[in-house]
């Protein structure tokens, strides 16, 4: 039997029977449509995680007071609750040789009051290094310098979100005066939105000087965390190997174990927030999966179907000459036929879903060539694995008994 | 040329074992129109699937042209079944939303022939088994009984065969409708030498052929010229 024969069959097959055919193809759209959709969303959601946390800045070792902690387990109570680092050890890391730039931090939630309206917020106390090292970038006025943070003025940088909170989205908020903790501080600079969502928004912030921080705010001398930047990726072991050591001695600490601090690699934060979205990923995928598994199903129930309404045609077949072969080929060509039917509409469903899901949902989702592949593949997969049975069944057929069949 | 040589089937199932054909021989030359009769039961279906290379004996030599088929795998005797023999089934067993052109073709899809040659010896089929090409293009479901035994005398011709064997052609038609269908088979065994097996369990349908050969109880019962061959005219307007 040629080719062309094989497929001529199949169309006329597929075409005698469309409502069933068509309903069965669905089966396998929504499967196929559902695996693709879903891996764009989580590989989308993966994407726009990894970018927001590049957005905190490049190469960056991050040394969070208390214990240490394994890479992506971070209890935010923990975090700056621990007293163990200060001003100064910032300081001296800033001198070794790796470290680019130094930014600690103390940072408080706080209510914030301004003109009769209030709002409760992340106030931050940085030293001027923070916007290099974070990449923040201010929009309206300007950080506060030096000078500023050494005589602990009460001057703040408000985020865009907070600025809508505050004085309504679209205000001059550089000039206006806003009160933290019963302190008046003059706005002296807004951020440019960085359109932080999710996790943390970092539009939601007030930056002040660390030491007015320290004084108005938690009244001691500790920091929540300071971040050190490298000079480049490459230093960036070497610093943080340089950064513990540093501080172990400064600590008067002999084993690494029982650290008052503990330190983390952008690199490992990365790799969590990857893991996780991973997978979710899977998840997502491995649910769609089902459902294309239950596409299968319905093609191999179809296929029975048809095998058992088509034993006389079958049996005619065999009668003429058709052999075992020629039987199973064309029925394993109609269920393949079908679910690659069914793959070609399902990435064009899935391409749908995951451009509205984007466009409407505001998650990013990409659709990747890998995952069509994957879905093509995975698709004339099941039309084999689900038309083998119902074709063997087929060709198995004895011609004597199937042309006798009613 | 067919050679039945104490051909014997036995069927088990389970402890049971049952013996539907008892050692028959005979020969059938090229050009002859035979009948096999027998009521139900007598063994004539099983002979007819062992002379149509559907089945194979259990004892006994089976000899078509100068194939010994009574030992082949399936895949073997499909493909004698192609090459060699042409059937006409009582329930005609068309496909039923193809059309008539198709349902004739089909015998060539398996042979592999070109497609413009399978058009040409399906239409020439069609013409032989008396229906006129105004129906070729028509659903096999769209015309009447009598035509589409037709379509299935011009499938079974369709790829030359030795052999055409005919089970109960005319089981599913009226008197009148059967006649005609049987004098289309006297007329190509008469006028193209084709050879004919008619199995049937009806004497009236049986005079048709020129020998006679009656099976009862798995054996053999006669074998002999047909004295009052009943010949009739066919008229391709009747059907």
């Amino acid at each position: 039997m040629k080719t062309s024969d094989i497929l001529q069959e199949t169309y006329w097959a597929l075409l005698s029977n469309k409502a069933r055919s068509g309903l069965t193809v669905l089966g396998i759209v929504i499967g196929i449509g559902s695996v693709i959709a879903m891996i764009a969303i989580g590989q989308g959601a993966q994407g726009s995680i990894q970018s927001s946390i590049q957005s905190l800045g490049a190469n960056l070792i991050i040394v969070f007071p208390g214990a240490q902690r394994g890479p992506g387990v971070q209890a935010s109570a923990g975090r700056g609750s621990a007293q163990s680092l200060k001003l100064s050890d910032a300081e001296a890391i800033s001198r070794l040789p790796e470290a680019k730039a130094v930014s600690p931090e103390v940072s408080s939630r706080s209510q914030v009051a301004a003109r009769g309206t209030n709002t409760n917020t992340s106030i931050v106390g940085v030293t001027p290094s923070y916007p290099g090292v974070r990449n923040v970038e201010v929009d309206q006025g300007s950080f506060f310098t030096d000078a500023q943070q050494r005589s602990s003025e009460k001057v703040a940088i408000i985020g865009p979100s907070v600025r809508d909170d505050l004085f309504g989205a679209g205000n001059e908020p550089v000039g206006q005066v806003i009160r933290i903790k019963g302190s008046q501080f003059k706005v002296i600079g807004m951020t440019k939105a960085k359109g932080g969502s999710g996790f943390n928004n970092q539009d939601d912030q007030i930056f002040i000087p660390i030491t007015t921080a320290q004084r108005y705010l938690t009244g001691n001398e500790y920091v929540s965390q300071i971040a050190v930047q490298a000079n480049d990726e490459a230093s960036m072991a070497s610093l943080q190997s340089g950064v513990t050591s540093l501080l172990l001695q400064r600590h008067n600490i002999g084993d690494a174990a029982s650290a008052d601090f503990s330190t983390m690699n952008q690199a490992d934060i990365v790799a969590a927030a990857s893991s996780v979205t991973g997978t979710f990923t899977l998840l997502l995928g491995s649910v769609a999966g089902i459902s294309l598994i239950v596409g299968g199903i319905g093609i191999m129930n179809m296929m029975l179907t048809t095998v058992t309404e088509r034993t006389r045609e079958i049996g005619l077949r065999k009668a003429i000459g058709a052999k075992k072969r020629d039987i199973s080929l064309q029925f394993l060509a109609e269920s393949v036929a079908l679910t690659f039917l069914g793959g070609f509409l399902g990435i064009l469903l899935g391409g749908l879903i995951s451009w509205a899901v984007a466009r409407f949902g505001n998650i990013a989702s990409s659709v990747s060539a890998s995952s069509v592949l994957l879905a093509f593949g995975v698709s004339a997969g099941i039309g084999v694995i689900f038309g083998y049975w119902p074709a063997r069944r087929a060709a198995g057929l004895n011609p004597i008994e199937a042309l006798r069949y009613e | 040329m067919i050679e039945c040589q104490d051909i014997s089937k036995t069927y088990v199932n389970g402890p049971n074992s049952t013996t539907v054909l008892k050692g028959v021989s005979f020969s059938i030359a090229d050009g002859e129109f035979v009948a096999i009769m027998g009521p139900s039961g007598s063994g004539k279906s099983t002979l007819m699937n062992i002379i149509g290379a559907l089945d194979s004996p259990t004892d006994g030599s089976y000899r078509l042209d100068d194939d010994d088929v009574s030992k082949l795998s399936d895949d073997e005797l499909a493909d004698i079944r192609m090459r060699k023999i042409g059937f006409v089934f009582q329930s005609f067993n068309l496909l039923r939303r193809a059309t008539v052109l198709r349902n004739v073709m089909l015998p060539l899809v398996y042979a592999e022939v070109d497609h413009e040659e399978r058009v040409r010896r399906a239409r020439q089929s069609l013409i032989d088994a008396g229906l006129p090409e105004k129906w070729h293009l028509n659903k096999s479901n769209e015309i009447s009984g009598g035509q589409m035994q037709r379509v299935a005398i011009a499938r079974a011709l369709v790829n030359d065969p030795s052999l055409i064997l005919a089970d109960e052609p005319t089981g599913n038609l009226d008197s009148r409708t059967g006649e005609i269908v049987l004098s289309t088979f006297q007329r190509l065994n008469r006028e193209q030498g084709r050879t004919v097996v008619l199995i049937t369990h009806e004497l009236y349908v049986a005079e048709h052929a020129d020998r006679i050969i009656h099976i009862k109880d798995g054996g053999i019962l006669s074998d002999s010229k047909n004295p009052n061959k009943r010949v009739v005219h066919e008229s391709h307007e009747d059907v």
